[in-house]
């Protein structure tokens, strides 16, 4: 007989492991990724392609460099340079998707110490920092199915600025103007039921987001139905979607207590509404989450779960 | 009707089909019995033969003044070939008494005795208790004795039969409730006598429907109020549903407060093999020396539920029982996959706690290597007592013991929830451990 192996206990494990989160992910991430190539085409696989070399490259170099194991089998660098090429808009300079990814593996990731370690979403932290670099590039918005950039606005461009509303079935399948991967809610919401039935994401950052979102503008809606949207149509439009399935839900930077979720949930919802509704952006998705990521080190702290044993109220 | 059970846990592959259907074997006697003295949480006992004496099967071969205590007899008639350190399971080596079997001896008949049992009173059958050595056959081997003597002043109103057998593989629990649901009863009754509470209940996860259709057939015929009273409770499978803890949060909705006992909020939990064994000392007057144990894993050809003389090593049992091992195993556990306890080598004893000897192969038990934390918070969300394992980890890592006591790290019941379901193969378990022993050596605590 072999040696027998020693190891304290449990002695078996569950077969989820990190590499079947990330390719859950990945998996779930499919049918936004093909919604925004069959609406962007080429472009969008170009954009894709740029960030993911950015993110990859960028990865395996520093952790080289630093001599350190290499660690691009663990997908996260993959997973992040999608998630980037998602947010971007198809008519973005390929030499700056590139430069996002870049940015969201060096200054995003390893400037913190690697995976499990950074406090923001290195993808959204990314595309802040283009936004920043490049304001018009990262607003400069194609229609759907052109090849040439023609220059179009998002529905909540045009909601808010021109006051034209888009028709909730385009604004639900992906026929219209915006990132690569919000085009098409229900594209999101497939991925959405994959991680929850595979068990890769808890429902409680969606759930609440969406809730707070939909709450908040019903109510306003209900005030005065002419100058608010209805509360689908926040839904429908922009990046709700996607940075409520795929963005806020970064196990790294999303609060580790069920207490805590809810309100990182929450948060997100109400700082997203009071951008979009009295802030000079169109949207708020992307602050909204990176503002909740610097909350959650604070949320930790305070939704610490009640000791066993000790009734409510009690101190531990 | 509906399956109780506590928040958290997980829910690990059963893998009980391999054995919950066989029947309940006879092992045969071994050859040569290492029993290890002390077989409980309490003081050592002492052995009271010495080398060359010739012992009879439940002759008193060790025990302790000391009433954190159960004795040990002897599983076999034989001669004491030696009293040296063999190698228990969770322990390492201990002080056991290895007792060569005279093969003229057939195995004791304890048939059942005219025991009066209603004449006994409760103080009588704590007394048997103790002399028949009885330990908590769960896992946790606390003298039963000392559990059924309810300090002055502190009352049992709960009496709960623990019937979960949550851990994976094991069946000797099921298997025992099937066989020996009359005994059980009878044993339920005496302790009942004994600790008098409002109400009884016997948890039984729903993955053992057998034992539960047993339990639920004989308390419907049971003619005595104490037995037709009993609450019988189908629970939700789920690890750690068997955990004293969680049983009395699954039934009662009440938490044990940290650092009190079970009885300080009126409850108590017996296992039913335990509960088995107070009815064989007391209308049997057989001491604990067999336990029913589960051989399984996917190493082996003939797993099984086998009745075991305590001392009897796992390299005899396999040789004995005609047991053969097809394949390498990675592992042999001791107890459960969860919380057993692997071991370097065959020569080690069955014990009055072990539940199950798991022969598990490279594919089911293999270590996989730790990576970084991805913070993903499944090991928060699983702990049945609410603590922060990958908090926990961090801060037993950066040696920041103050605050691995604020996180409560001496409420963690080591069930192994945590590194179970960790998806980048964090030993949590080992970091929190690492944890407590440090506290307790630098007297925070
Ligand atoms: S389950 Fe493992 S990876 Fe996830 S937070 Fe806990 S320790 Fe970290
Ligand atoms: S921290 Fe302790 S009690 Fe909680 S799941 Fe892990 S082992 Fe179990």
């Amino acid at each position: 007989m072999k040696k027998l192996a020693i190891s304290v206990s449990p002695h078996i494990v569950s077969p989820v492991d990190t590499r079947y989160m990330m390719k859950g992910v990945l998996i779930a991430l499919l049918p936004a990724i093909c919604a925004g190539v069959w609406f962007f085409r080429l472009r969008a696989v170009g954009v894709i392609l740029a960030s993911l070399a950015g993110c990859v490259v960028t990865e395996y170099l520093l952790q080289r460099f630093r001599g350190r194991k290499i660690r691009i089998d663990d997908m996260s660098a993959v997973v992040t340079g999608i998630l980037l090429a998602l947010v971007l808009s198809p008519a973005i300079p390929l030499w700056m998707a590139f430069l996002g990814g870049v940015f969201a593996i060096a200054l995003g990731k390893e400037v913190f110490g690697g995976l499990g370690h950074n406090i923001f979403n290195p993808a959204l932290l990314a595309r802040a920092f283009l936004m920043a670099a490049f304001p018009v590039a990262l607003t400069t918005w194609s229609r759907p199915i052109t090849l040439d950039a023609v220059t179009t606005a998002t529905p909540l461009g045009l909601a808010k600025f021109d006051g034209v509303m888009t028709p909730y079935a385009d604004l639900f399948l992906g026929n219209i103007g915006g990132c690569i991967g919000e085009t098409s809610s229900l594209a999101i919401l497939l991925g959405l039921a994959y991680l929850l039935h595979k068990k890769v994401i808890d429902y409680r950052i969606p759930a609440s987001y969406l809730l707070t979102v939909f709450v908040f503008a019903g109510v306003l809606h209900l005030v005065d139905a002419d100058k608010f949207m209805p509360p689908l149509f926040h839904l429908l439009a922009g990046g709700l979607m996607i940075g409520a399935v795929f963005m806020a839900t970064d196990p790294v930077t999303s609060p580790i207590t069920a207490r805590g979720r809810w309100i990182f949930g929450i948060g997100c919802g109400l700082i997203t509404m009071i951008i979009r509704i009295w802030g000079g952006l169109p949207e708020g998705v992307m602050y909204s989450i990176l503002l909740m990521n610097a909350c959650t080190p604070i949320i930790n702290k305070f939704t610490r779960p009640r000791r066993f044993g000790l009734e409510k109220g009690r101190k531990a | 009707m509906k399956e109780l059970t506590f928040p958290g846990g997980v829910h690990p592959p059963y893998s009980k089909d391999i054995s919950i259907r066989e029947p309940l074997r006879e092992a045969p006697l071994p050859s040569v019995a290492v029993v290890p003295l002390s077989q409980h949480i309490g003081s050592p006992n002492q052995a009271v033969v010495s080398k060359g004496d010739v012992v009879e099967e439940g002759q008193l071969i060790g025990s302790s003044p000391a009433f954190i205590s159960a004795p040990v007899h002897s599983p076999i008639s034989g001669t004491v070939k030696e009293i040296r350190k063999a190698f228990h399971p969770a322990l390492g080596p201990v002080m056991s008494v290895v007792i060569e079997r005279d093969k003229s001896k057939e195995a004791k008949d304890y048939t059942q005795e005219d025991v009066d049992a209603e004449a006994l009173s409760p103080e009588q059958i704590i007394e048997k208790v103790k002399d028949a050595g009885i330990v908590g056959m769960g896992g946790a081997a606390f003298p039963t004795h000392v559990k059924l003597n309810v300090p002055e002043g502190k009352k049992i109103d709960t009496f709960i039969v623990n019937g979960a057998e949550c851990e994976p593989y094991l069946t000797c629990d099921h298997v025992l409730m099937t066989r020996k649901t009359q005994e059980i009863l009878k044993g339920i009754e005496l302790i009942a006598k004994v600790l008098k509470p409002k109400d009884i209940y016997i948890g039984i996860e729903n993955n053992k429907k057998a034992a539960f259709f047993a339990f639920q057939k004989a308390i419907k015929k049971a003619t005595r109020k104490v037995l037709s009273d009993i609450h019988l409770v189908p629970l939700h499978t789920k690890y750690p549903q068997g955990g004293e803890k969680q049983l009395i949060q699954a039934i009662s909705g009440r938490e044990v407060p940290p650092g009190k006992l079970p009885l300080d909020i009126g409850f108590l939990v017996q296992n039913v093999g335990t509960i088995n064994a107070v009815y064989e000392a007391v209308h049997m007057r057989k001491p604990l020396i067999e336990r029913v144990v589960t051989i399984s894993g996917d190493c082996i050809n003939r797993p099984g539920n086998y009745l075991i003389r305590v001392g009897a090593t796992i390299k005899d049992i396999i040789e004995q029982y005609g047991i053969e091992l097809y394949r390498d195993p990675e592992k042999v556990i001791v107890g459960g996959p969860m919380m057993g306890f692997a071991q370097p080598t065959l020569e080690v004893s069955v014990l009055k706690s072990t539940s199950g000897i798991l022969f598990l192969s490279e594919n089911l038990a293999k270590t996989p290597p730790e990576e970084k934390c991805i913070r993903c918070a499944k090991c928060v969300d699983v702990c049945p007592v609410r603590l922060l394992p990958t908090e926990l980890m961090n801060n037993v890592k950066n040696g920041n013991w103050p605050e691995v006591r604020e996180l409560n790290v001496a409420d963690c019941i080591e069930c192994g929830s945590c590194a179970y379901i960790c998806p980048s193969r964090i030993p949590l378990i080992q970091y929190i451990k690492e944890g407590k022993e440090v506290l307790v050596r630098k007297k925070m605590r």
